[in-house]
Formats: structure tokens, C-alpha cells, sequence
């Protein structure tokens, strides 16, 4: 599909050329061919497994294995509709949409508001303070989670939403500064300056100049976020109540709860696992550029 | 009010939601016309952006990080000051003692076995005409949660005896190789071993995709130039390729340690910590809330942090030294 775009450049053509046939020969050796298969089938044989056993009768699950359907092909969407039927899957579902959407728009915005100010804002004990919250960063949420609970106690908001957002919001902030702040240092200072001098004040600057280049960085941002906050297990745990728990704690219970039941599992899993998948595969570029954004530039 | 904390109905929940982030952005839509007229003096503005940050920041993580500090150094009250004996404790507790091994071998082997097999397989797809499609397979974990992958991997390694049919993958394979399927969960120290290969097959993906965009970034000239030299294969990868993206290897190997440290769910869901595979990250869980040892549980965490420090600040040196590279 890129071929395309090297056409245009044909010294760069011959190179890129040169460099893919050279790849080909050092690498289409068999052995390597083989050692790339094994470890692709490695990685998804485990999931694909467990996709179709979510479709297979109950009565088939408990008796054969999944890889059997290949002779023997049955299936039903039966375990999907009795697991959204048990307990409180279809509530956690929910609940985890209620506890996401606002544990990710509040960082964000609190976060380009810190990061515009440590990037654009001249200021004393700037660096000073972002080294702070830079170095804040070490801690492993583990470490706050007692004391946190216990102050949440004392105001009479423990087991609520309101915690959970807020240990969330807390819990992202030093990443989400970091990063944004990465990616705002990169925008030209004459821009800002410009602007300034037009008589923009801070907020004119931030949401008129800034806010339309840094889309692609908050959408980076925005996914960790959304990945990290559905998929979290610990702070559900600690700070939700139980008829607010998200999804992943549910199915977590059900893991030791439902034991041998591995068709209704399996289905409760997936639903879990649909929303982060379709978010990361239809958005795999920006999470990308933000991976390499903090995790390799730093 | 009391659905503004109770909420029960799903319309009440997502009231309750939306109502807390209109909460959110008029409070910052006040902060923000405050700071912005003119004429104030400077720390205003300042004290408006970075303001609620800072403060979040400091009574979230700062506050009742050094609050842990101090607790672990008290009894399970917190009445009586005991200096270290809850550190004397888990060090010599033959079931702590286990926990820190097990701790020990998971940041050993994590952060080794995911890296080698990201790179190797970043470069044997590199360039080729599936590159994309493959690489998403292998990231495809990372999208998912641990407790997802935890239950993939224990539906795996699902035992039935030797008389049944089996339902779990890697049983079958022994019957087909004609042994005797095995408990994998049940029997230490194999079983931590079980865990250990999840965690690696969760953060595989995040070593290849920053080590193929490192390999992406090494000059063509220093290929070309090795090439002219008649290096090639496997020679290639360990003379050129390898030192080539050695920052960026040491920020994944530093990255997945610490993702490893702080890992509980893992075990938490398969295992639950029992038959000799909780780890730190999981008996700091146990200990603070299933066992009402929140004292030992301050010490876990504690000992957790000091851990991950040194790997952090090594962290960010080699990120200064390969930005001062480039």
C-alpha cells in the first residue's frame, strides 16, 4: 500500500528496494519463516481458541476440546445471551462506560492546562516542578492506595463514582502531563509568539493556536487512558462499590466462581475484550506514536 | 442527593456521569476566565493551569505515598512505632520469602524473554509484505486486559484427567506428544513459570513495536556499509542491528520490569496467589485487604517502590544519554 508514496522519490526507490531484497535474502531462510509462524501462532491460537469456544454449545465445551469444531462445526450464541443474563455482567458493562468517560476527559483537560504551563509559561521553579511531577511518576499506585481509601472513608465517599474518577484522574495526570507536554514543546515557539503578540491571551492561545495541533497527541493520549482505565483491575477492586464494579472485576470474580462453566467464561471475557479491541485496532496509529512518544523518546 | 452517590438505575448512573463532567468543566471554565484577564500579576495564570494538577498530584500520590512510608514502619494499628519488624518479617517468613523469590524470578525473566522474542520477530517481519497484519496479531495482547488474557491462558492450560478428553490446548498437545497431562496451575515452581509466560505474552508487543520503529530508524548507510563488508544473517543482527537499537532495548527492558513489578491482576485471576505464586504487587492486595495486615501491606508496597525506583532513574539516564546521541 505504500508503494505508492515511494514512487515519487526514485533514488530513495532503489534504495528502499535494495534494503527489502536484501531483507528478503538474509531472512526468508526457512528456519527464520519458521521461527516468525510459530511465535504468530503462539500469540493468537490462545485468544482464537477461546473466541470459539465462547460460540459453542455448553454441552460441547465441557466434553470436547475447541479445536474439534474443524470436523465437527456447532454453534450458538446462546452463551452470550445467558452471560449477559448472570449476575451483574450486563451492569458492569455499563458501569464501565460510566467509570471510563470521565476518568479519561478529566485528565486530559487538566493535563494540557499543566503541560501548556510548564511548555509556554515562563515562570519560576518551573523545571524544578515539572521534575516533580516527572519524578512522581515512580510510584506505584500500590503504595497510595490505603491511605487514599481511608480519606475517601472520612469524607463519606467511599464505593462511590466520584473515587473512582478522581483516583483514576490522580493516578494519569503524571503521564498524561509528560506526554502532552512532549508534544507540545515540539510545536514552533514563533506560532505562540505570534499569537501572543496579536493580544491572544493565554486561553485564546491554548484553544484557538494549540488545541487543533495537538488532536493527534490528545487522541495518543485519550487511548492509554480509555486501555488503561477499562482494563484496570486494582483500583475497581479498592475504590468501586460492588454494584458500581467494572467489567474486568466481574469477570475476574467469575474466573474463580464459575470454574468448570468455561462456556459462559469465554462469552463474559469477550465482552470484556470487544470495546478495548475495536478501540485499538481502529485507532492502532495514534496509540502508536504515543507508545513511541513516551516509551522510547521519553 | 443521595443518587448523587447512590445512584441504582442505569439512567441515574449515567446522569450522575454526565452531571460530573459539566461539574468538571465549569469549575475549570471559571479557573480559566479568572486567570485569563488582564493585568494580573503573573503566578495567577500559573496557579490557574498548573494549580489543580499540582494539587491532585500532591494529595494523590505524594501525600499518601510518604503516609504508606510511615505506616510501615508502625503496627497493624498504627498506634505503636516497631522501626523495622515488618521488613524482618517478610524477609524471613518463609511464605514472604517465597513471595520475593517468585517477585525476583518474574522481573528476571519478564522483561528478558519478551524483549528477545520482540526484536527477533520485529526483524524477521520487517519489510516483509504481512509486516502490518503481523505485527498486529502480536500487539493485539496489549489492547486486551491482563484479566482477559489471564483467563485465555488459564482456559489453555485447563486440566482434565488423563482418562477424559482434555479441553485445555496444552494438555491436548501432551496426550498427542503421548504424556501425561499435568496440573499446571497446581504444582510449584512450574506453575509460576505458567504465569510468567502470560506476562510475557502480554508485553511482547510493546518490545516489538518500539524496537521495529528503532530498527526502522538505523541509517542505510550503515547497512549498506556492513553489507559491502560481506556481513549478513544472523551476523548481521548481532554485530549491526542489535548494538544499532541498544537505547531503545534497554528503555524495554526497563519499561516491562516495571510493568512487571506493579502487575497484580495475573495472578490475582489465576491463581489468586495460591499453591506458592503470589508475587509482591499480588500479596501487597491480599495482605492490605483480604488479610487485614494493612502494616504488612505498607511494607510490600514500600519495598515495591524501592524496587522500581533505581529502574526508573536508570530509565531516564539512558533516555538522556541516546537523546544526547542523536
Amino acid at each position: 500500500m505504500s508503494l505508492d508514496t515511494r514512487v515519487e522519490t526514485p533514488r530513495k526507490l532503489t534504495r528502499k528496494e535494495q534494503r527489502a531484497v536484501d531483507s528478503k535474502t538474509r531472512l526468508s531462510s526457512p528456519a527464520a519463516s519458521i521461527i516468525a509462524v510459530l511465535i504468530a501462532i503462539f500469540w493468537t491460537v490462545p485468544t482464537a481458541g477461546l473466541l470459539i469456544t465462547s460460540f459453542r454449545p455448553a454441552a460441547d465445551v465441557r466434553r470436547t476440546g475447541w479445536w474439534t469444531v474443524f470436523v465437527d462445526p456447532e454453534f450458538t450464541t446462546k452463551n452470550y445471551v445467558d452471560v449477559l443474563g448472570t449476575s451483574n455482567v450486563a451492569d458492569s458493562f455499563f458501569n464501565s462506560f460510566i467509570i471510563t468517560i470521565p476518568a479519561v476527559l478529566i485528565p486530559i483537560m487538566l493535563a494540557l492546562l499543566a503541560a501548556y504551563a510548564f511548555a509556554w509559561i515562563d515562570f519560576r521553579g518551573r523545571n524544578a516542578l515539572f521534575a516533580f511531577v516527572f519524578a512522581l511518576q515512580v510510584v506505584p499506585i500500590q503504595v497510595t492506595l490505603i491511605p487514599l481509601l481511608s480519606q475517601y472513608v472520612q469524607w463519606g465517599l467511599d464505593g462511590t463514582f466520584w473515587t473512582v474518577w478522581l483516583s483514576h484522574t490522580i493516578f494519569g495526570l503524571p503521564l498524561a502531563i509528560f506526554l502532552l507536554h512532549n508534544f507540545m514543546k515540539e510545536i514552533p515557539r514563533s506560532l505562540i509568539e505570534a499569537a501572543r503578540v496579536d493580544g491572544a491571551g493565554h486561553v485564546r492561545v491554548f484553544f484557538q493556536v494549540l488545541l487543533p495541533l495537538l488532536v493527534p497527541a490528545i487522541a495518543s493520549f485519550a487511548i492509554f487512558q480509555f486501555l488503561w482505565v477499562w482494563n484496570d483491575l486494582l483500583v475497581a477492586l479498592v475504590f468501586a462499590g460492588p454494584e458500581y464494579s467494572p467489567i474486568t472485576r466481574v469477570i475476574a470474580t467469575l474466573s474463580g466462581s464459575f470454574g468448570s462453566r468455561w462456556y459462559l467464561l469465554a462469552a463474559g471475557a469477550f465482552v470484556s475484550m470487544v470495546v478495548p479491541m475495536v478501540v485499538f485496532l481502529s485507532l492502532q496509529r495514534y496509540f502508536v506514536r504515543g507508545l513511541l512518544a513516551g516509551g522510547v523518546k521519553g | 442527593m443521595l443518587w448523587l452517590l447512590k445512584p441504582e438505575t442505569l439512567p441515574e448512573k449515567f446522569a450522575v456521569m454526565i452531571l460530573a463532567i459539566l461539574l468538571f468543566a465549569l469549575v475549570m471554565g471559571l479557573v480559566l476566565a479568572v486567570v485569563d484577564r488582564p493585568k494580573l500579576p503573573k503566578w495567577v495564570p500559573v496557579a490557574g493551569y498548573l494549580g489543580p494538577a499540582v494539587l491532585l498530584i500532591t494529595f494523590g500520590l505524594l501525600w499518601p505515598g510518604m503516609l504508606t512510608i510511615k505506616n510501615s514502619f508502625f503496627s497493624r494499628t498504627g498506634a505503636d512505632f516497631v522501626g523495622l519488624e515488618n521488613y524482618v518479617r517478610i524477609f524471613t517468613d518463609e511464605t514472604f520469602v517465597t513471595v520475593i523469590i517468585n517477585t525476583l524470578l518474574w522481573v528476571a525473566f519478564v522483561p528478558t524473554i519478551a524483549t528477545a522474542l520482540g526484536l527477533v520477530y520485529a526483524v524477521l517481519v520487517d519489510r516483509t509484505r504481512v509486516e502490518k497484519f503481523a505485527k498486529t496479531l502480536i500487539f493485539l495482547p496489549m489492547a486486551i486486559s491482563m484479566v482477559g488474557a489471564s483467563i485465555i491462558w488459564k482456559f489453555v492450560y485447563e486440566y482434565k484427567p488423563a482418562s477424559q478428553p482434555q479441553i485445555g490446548l496444552m494438555n491436548q498437545v501432551m496426550v498427542w506428544l503421548g504424556l501425561e497431562p499435568q496440573q499446571w496451575l497446581l504444582n510449584p515452581p512450574l506453575n509460576t513459570f505458567m504465569l510468567i509466560m502470560v506476562m510475557i505474552w502480554i508485553q511482547a508487543g510493546f518490545a516489538m513495536t518500539v524496537l521495529s520503529a528503532a530498527i526502522k530508524a538505523i541509517p542505510d548507510e550503515i547497512i549498506e556499509a556492513a553489507k559491502v563488508d560481506g556481513v549478513t544473517g544472523m551476523k548481521l543482527f548481532w554485530w549491526v542491528t542489535v548494538p544499532s537499537v541498544r537505547p531503545a532495548i534497554v528503555v524495554v527492558l526497563t519499561t516491562i520490569a516495571m510493568g512487571t513489578l506493579k502487575a497484580f491482576d495475573v495472578v490475582y485471576t489465576m491463581t489468586g496467589g495460591n499453591f506458592n505464586t503470589s508475587i509482591i504487587a499480588n500479596e501487597f492486595y491480599i495482605q492490605s485487604f483480604n488479610q487485614g495486615q494493612p502494616q504488612i501491606g505498607a511494607a510490600l508496597a514500600v519495598i515495591l517502590f524501592v524496587m522500581i525506583a533505581p529502574i526508573i532513574i536508570y530509565n531516564v539516564r539512558q533516555m538522556r544519554i541516546s537523546e544526547g546521541e542523536r
